[in-house]
């Protein structure tokens, strides 16, 4: 187990390496650079600024030197824990991710919890009453949530909202709270607002675990310990809960490995509709800014967050089941 | 008895000369829902096959004079008699906000007909056409099936193009990942030793590549200036770079187990080159299975391709494609106007639900000697 563990996370280095070079291969890419476009947006509110002027900023950024020279600073810089400099809002990348980032990790985590809440008691209650009308709802309800992109589903839910209550239900804080020091109510306001968002950006993924988990069911339902433990005279709730839930449950956990990586790059187009404050929207800015270290540094931590995240679900696979670690 | 028993064996006879293909047809057919959203599929490759055909007019015809009119329903009868109309949208500007109202005025109809003569355009580009699906009688009528957006376009018509582009990126990208995923993973696993390391690496890598960030940050390094066929291209590339993965996995694993079986090495022994073997012998036992796992992958791809042009870095207008339509509705000021705005995520979601339908019908159905 320990070596399995070990071996993982001996991986991990090596892939941040190739990530980071692929990260800054992508965001160097397009062609110009920032003072490109900031020379374009310059011009378009009808100022200009001189070649010299020009010229200085490109040495100050270091955009003049030769790629792979401004790779090797960025990372070196990276691996001092340095962010660096926002060229569009000129201030640290890393104040400016920062408590967006712990937005981004809460609203995904809660997601999966509420995906979780509401998933499994509906696969459970699907494969026990089978081609019952519930079990016919949550069918079609599930191939819909499947079908439907989320960033549609909050556009119906905003819409609704503004056009039917006329409330609008964009933003994660009420604005008393916005830049608020955190306080019990303040997290609480968090709670209220966050339920939304988490619920658009877990559909998909709910209703998929539920098909999951409802075929798993059924796939046991069937064996004969159920028989033998209902002759035997247990409660069919009990006796479901108590064993083959439990046997069911194990290839869902093994998905967890693709769902909660999947939640962190996902809610970059939910924040982005509801506008939340979360890393998905100021990347969309730096990308179309070529901001590139901002850029490079949210893209970098979404990695980082993939990586763990399947890291954390290959732990917990290895874990639950033994079998999966021969192959490791 | 003996009847029943010639009947039998005539049913079993059927069943044990048929192609493996009819076999999947059969068991596919059993699924009525997958049936039924193979035809909601057939319609919309129609469409994709010539937009212009089923669309009324041109749709990048604008008039700032006709923007935001409501949906426009066609009435079949008129006075109980085969004569279908629209009713004619009538503006009136309210004096507070200063917004254009419109209202019906049922007095006027606009006579539409079906198969009639509109605007000219090139059938599959070649041919020049005249015949529309529908179409006001009048030519210099403008009739709105579902409504219009903020510049006076008519969104049927716009929504008939974004799915031309739309369902084509879904097939070319799917198309493209299938190919690399064969190729690749056939390389794995047939050669297997250091080529099969080499490539399963790659694919560990690429699956953990958190998927939407990075299509966003390739999309934004699309050069401004490229046009929408290059734009197109390069959008079906970047899908494609992902989704191969996973399929590449399951051609490896199947390639695998075939490397041991008789026939392949009666093949060999045969005399067959490699690549005979590969392409005649192994992979037409498992193509059923890549076709299912297609099918499944496309709504996929369509809905990052709406997302990705949703949040305007994939097909730019003037291209159209569904996620160019659904931008329209990016302002919920705007929605509250114009609800129909919305339409083009329906289309989406009936689109996505039908592939994966028959997705899932096709799955059970590739493997026909399964119970």
């Amino acid at each position: 187990m320990i070596r399995f563990v070990l071996q993982r996370l001996l991986l991990l280095p090596l892939l941040l390496v190739v990530f980071s070079i692929l990260v800054f291969v992508i965001v160097e890419a397009p062609p110009g650079d920032f003072l490109t476009s900031y020379i374009a947006t310059l011009a378009s509110s009808g100022s200009s600024i001189g070649a010299e002027h020009v010229e200085a900023l490109r040495r100050q950024y270091g955009l003049d030197q030769p790629i792979w020279v401004q790779y090797l600073k960025w990372v070196g810089n990276l691996l001092q824990g340095d962010l660096g400099l926002s060229l569009e809002y000129q201030r640290p990348n890393s104040e400016l991710i920062g408590e967006q980032l712990f937005l981004t990790v809460v609203l995904a985590l809660f997601s999966f919890v509420l995906t979780w809440i509401i998933a499994v008691p509906a696969g459970i209650y699907s494969a026990i009453r089978q081609r019952s009308v519930v079990d016919y709802i949550l069918t079609v309800v599930n191939y819909i949530g499947v079908a439907t992109p989320n960033f549609m589903l909050a556009l119906v839910l905003m819409w609704v909202a503004f056009a039917y209550f006329g409330i609008s239900v964009t933003g994660l804080f009420s604005p008393e709270y916005q830049g608020a020091e955190w306080s019990l109510a303040k997290f609480l306001d968090l709670l209220a607002h966050a339920w939304l968002p988490s619920l658009v950006l877990g559909i998909a993924g709910t209703a998929r675990l539920t098909r999951v988990m409802r075929a798993n069911l059924l796939d046991e339902l069937n064996k004969p310990y159920v028989v033998t433990a209902r002759a035997k005279g247990l409660s069919e709730w009990t006796l479901v809960l108590r064993y083959p839930v439990r046997l069911a449950f194990n290839p869902l956990v093994s998905t967890i490995g693709w769902y909660l990586p999947q939640l962190f790059s996902g809610s970059l187009i939910v924040a982005t509709v509801m506008n939340l404050p979360n890393i998905g929207p100021l990347l969309l800015r730096a990308l179309v800014n070529q901001d590139m270290y901002l850029a490079g540094s949210i893209l970098l931590i979404y990695c980082m967050l993939t990586i763990v995240g399947t890291l954390l679900s290959d732990i917990l696979l290895a874990w639950l089941d033994p079998r999966i670690r021969m192959d490791g | 008895m003996a009847g029943a028993a010639a009947e039998m064996s005539a049913a079993e006879e059927r069943i044990s000369v048929a192609s493996n293909w009819t076999l999947v047809w059969w068991r596919f057919r059993k699924h009525k829902l997958a049936l039924a959203s193979a035809a909601v599929l057939a319609v919309l490759y129609a469409i994709v096959l010539c937009p212009d055909f089923f669309s009324t007019q041109d749709p990048e015809r604008t008039d700032a004079r006709q923007a935001f009119i409501p949906i426009q329903s066609i009435h079949f009868l008129d006075d109980g008699k085969w004569a279908p109309w629209v009713p004619a949208a009538v503006g009136k500007r309210n004096p507070v906000t200063l917004r254009m109202e419109w209202g019906t005025d049922p007095a006027r109809k606009i006579r539409i007909g079906f198969f009639v003569d509109g605007p000219e355009y090139r059938f599959l580009g070649l041919v020049r056409a005249k015949v529309r699906l529908v179409g006001p009688l009048d030519p210099e009528q403008r009739i709105f099936l579902l409504g219009s957006d903020r510049m006076g376009r008519d969104q049927w018509s716009r929504i008939m193009h974004g799915t031309q582009t739309s369902m084509t990126i879904g097939l070319v990208a799917v198309t493209l990942s299938v190919v690399l995923g064969i190729v690749l993973g056939g390389i794995s696993g047939y050669f297997g030793g250091w080529i099969d390391q080499v490539i399963q690496r790659l694919i560990e890598i690429l699956q953990s590549v958190p998927t939407i960030p990075i299509w966003l940050a390739l999309s934004a390094a699309l050069p401004r200036d490229w046009t929408p066929t290059q734009v197109f291209f390069a959008i079906t590339v970047i899908l494609s770079l992902i989704g191969w993965t996973t399929l590449g996995r399951e051609v490896r694993g199947r390639f695998l187990a075939l490397r041991e079986e008789d026939f392949v090495l009666a093949a060999e022994l045969a005399g067959c080159s490699r690549w005979r073997i590969i392409v005649r012998h192994m992979v037409p036992t498992f193509l059923s299975h890549i076709i299912a796992t297609s099918s499944l992958a496309i709504p996929v791809m369509i809905i990052n391709e709406t997302s990705l042009s949703f949040l305007g870095l994939g097909i730019r207008p003037p291209a159209i494609s569904w996620g160019v339509l659904l931008q329209e509705a990016q302002n919920i000021q705007t929605l509250a106007l114009a609800p129909w705005l919305l339409l083009p995520g329906l289309l989406v979601i009936v689109a996505v639900l039908a592939f994966n339908l028959v997705g899932d019908g096709l799955r059970d159905a590739s493997d026909p000697y399964s119970k």
